[in-house]
């Protein structure tokens, strides 16, 4: 059994099909990427994965519980944690406190013990922030950690977001272009994160990514899509080298001159 | 300069961060209980007033500056709290238990009116507690079985373990009584926000989405969060009827909410001393007002003079200083930290270009 199977997923908004009967099983401890030119559908399914959005017809389930039928709420309980494309942070506040967010469905004490800030609380407390420090050394983030979010740059924001996701221990990451708007040592680094995240961690990484630079270096499977169905699916060099999946990206005219989606 | 130099987590958790922090705050309060002695009666009842001001306040600063709701209806929490504080003591309910219930009270109403109103966001949520605020003048002349509708009540003398404190013949001890909620109210809050809800509070206020992808139910975090702010108001509007001495529908009519929003905006939306900075402005202003109209000649009343300054001041914060006097505070407390290194852009504001589709 795959950790995360999607079968047979449609979504549609009003008379677009956003994603068309689409399948996909995600195996546990593999990288796997979604590519596509935009629009294509990638962030939609990261979303319904998420449960913000609720396919008309298919299935979705991870380590064989129904994903379905929970609240989006529910859905980082079993262990899936995400980032976005823009990058939706605490702005107000500083990275420990988000990264502490990041703790929120390992916590056990009740809203009247944490306003008597009983003796649990505090014990819980030290136990978060230890899980979180060990997430700040791994990414590094040590001269950011009383920071506020909004003073941040880009690049840094986006790590604390990918630390926000790890400080809450999933077994599956969706990271939504994890390498958008880095440098190319930035893109470098979450090259090698994403290699240790699998490696270390043993966390199973599904990730949505245009740079086919980064995505042939960490990943064992890539699936391409165009208007919300699939187009080929298997490991980076094949996915390259389709013929559909240069069509979409280049036109009808690359395909007879051999080209490869770069 | 000062460097916190970190070797522990707990550094970080408890509620004052180093011996210098400390000795602040306790100084605050050996001040605090010495007031008694330093002023007359006259200025205690004004201050009791500022503490008074200062628990509703903190009320409304959960809510609208740790969770990013606002409310323009937490007066009908206010009078909520006060009626339902003073009709279980006429029921001779002992004050202490009438009391916290009242709070339960208000809060556990205020968390059933939340589960509609909160699936409502910005400018319609403020419209929608407005209404609710405007209703409650209504509602409490219609109830006037109980109520004694516009004629108002009395408020019946405190009875507080077989000691009765009455405003005028008692003032310290009712100073002391409200300086003892104040410093429950403020403890739990600050509780509040260095435990996991305080952190899903800010969570919800500043990004539902990714809060929700985290793991919190934004829903019930909203709930609650609407809950304690009323049951914390509601305490404050119990103090404010009992101290007022009499009250009716006017004395929590809408302008009340509006009062109390402006209040926490001019101290600072977000911030514990907001809440007290306000209060101070708050109550301390329509006494300097008049002070200075007497001084320009005497016995001349000018009509909304009061609202006007109050709008005036409002404005000026939100166009030069959206952080409230706390904000400024924290500028000026990093100018002579870092003195003369801390420079003019500082504390620019960075605008920020980019938002995630919001699905909504």
């Amino acid at each position: 059994m795959s950790l995360l199977e999607i079968d047979s997923v449609t979504l549609k908004f009003g008379g677009v099909t956003a994603v068309n009967n689409l399948s996909m099983r995600v195996e546990e401890g593999q990288v796997f990427a979604l590519v596509g030119p935009n629009g294509a559908g990638k962030s939609t399914v990261f979303n319904l994965i998420s449960r913000f959005y609720t396919p008309v017809n298919g299935s979705i389930t991870f380590d064989g519980k129904d994903v379905l039928k929970m609240a989006p709420h529910e859905v980082p309980n079993l262990g899936i944690a995400r980032t976005f494309q823009n990058i939706e942070l605490f702005h107000q506040a500083t990275v420990l406190q988000n990264l502490l967010v990041g703790r929120h469905r390992h916590r056990q004490t009740n809203m009247i013990a944490q306003m008597l800030h009983l003796p649990s609380v505090r014990a819980e407390e030290r136990a978060h922030r230890h899980a979180v420090e060990e997430v700040i050394d791994f990414l590094d983030l040590q001269p950011y950690r009383n920071s506020r979010i909004a003073g941040l740059p880009y690049g840094v924001r986006k790590v604390v977001e990918l630390g926000r996701a790890l400080a809450s221990k999933p077994r599956l990451l969706l990271l939504d272009e994890p390498a958008s708007g880095l440098s190319v040592e930035e893109t470098q680094n979450m090259r090698w994160w994403i290699d240790d995240i699998r490696r270390q961690m043993g966390i199973t990484v599904l990730m949505v990514e245009h740079d086919m630079g980064l995505v042939s270096k960490v990943c064992d499977r890539v699936l391409a899509l165009a208007d919300g169905a699939k187009l080929a699916e298997g490991t980076p060099a094949e996915v390259q080298s389709h013929p559909k999946v240069i069509e979409a990206y280049l036109g009808t005219n690359a395909v007879s001159k051999g080209g490869k989606v770069a | 300069m000062k460097f916190h130099f970190k070797t522990d987590y707990d550094q970080d958790i408890r509620l004052f961060p180093d011996w210098w922090n400390f000795t602040l705050y306790a100084a605050l309060l050996v001040l605090a209980l010495a007031l008694p002695l330093l002023i007359d009666p006259f200025f205690l009842g004004e201050a009791t007033n500022v503490l008074i001001w200062a628990i509703a306040g903190l009320g409304l600063m959960l809510l609208t500056g740790q969770t990013g709701q606002v409310s323009l209806g937490h007066s009908a929490f206010m009078a909520l709290g006060c009626y339902s504080c003073v009709l279980m003591m006429e029921a001779n309910v002992p004050f202490v238990l009438a009391f916290l219930l009242a709070g339960v009270i208000t809060g556990v109403v205020g968390a059933l009116i939340a589960i509609p109103a909160l699936k409502l966001h910005g400018v319609y949520l403020a419209i929608a507690t407005l209404a609710l605020a405007i209703l409650a003048d209504d509602i409490i002349v219609l109830l006037k079985e109980w109520t004694d509708g516009v004629n108002g009540k009395m408020s019946p003398p405190i009875d507080l373990f077989g000691y009765e404190i009455n405003r005028w013949n008692n003032p310290v001890e009712w100073y002391y009584l409200v300086l003892v909620v104040v410093l429950m109210v403020t403890l739990f809050y600050r509780n509040l926000l260095r435990a996991p809800l305080g952190r899903a509070f800010a969570a919800v206020r500043d990004s539902e989405i990714s809060a929700q992808a985290m793991g919190v139910n934004v829903a019930q975090t909203k709930t609650i969060a609407f809950g304690i702010s009323c049951a914390i108001t509601g305490l404050g509007g119990a103090l404010m009827g009992l101290f007022a001495g009499a009250f009716n529908n006017e004395t929590f009519n809408f302008l009340l909410s509006i009062q109390l929003l402006m209040m926490i905006v001019v101290g600072g939306l977000g911030f514990i001393h907001g809440a007290f900075l306000g209060a101070v402005v708050i109550a301390f202003l329509p006494q300097v007002l008049s002070m200075t109209t007497d001084l320009f000649g005497r016995g001349v009343a000018i009509p909304g003079l009061e609202s006007g300054v109050f709008g005036v001041i409002l404005i000026l914060f939100i166009l030069f200083e959206p952080m409230g006097l706390y904000g400024r505070w924290l500028k000026i407390r990093v100018f002579l930290e870092l003195f003369p290194f801390a420079r003019k852009d500082m504390f620019k504001r960075q605008k920020s270009y980019l938002k995630t589709e919001r699905l909504r």
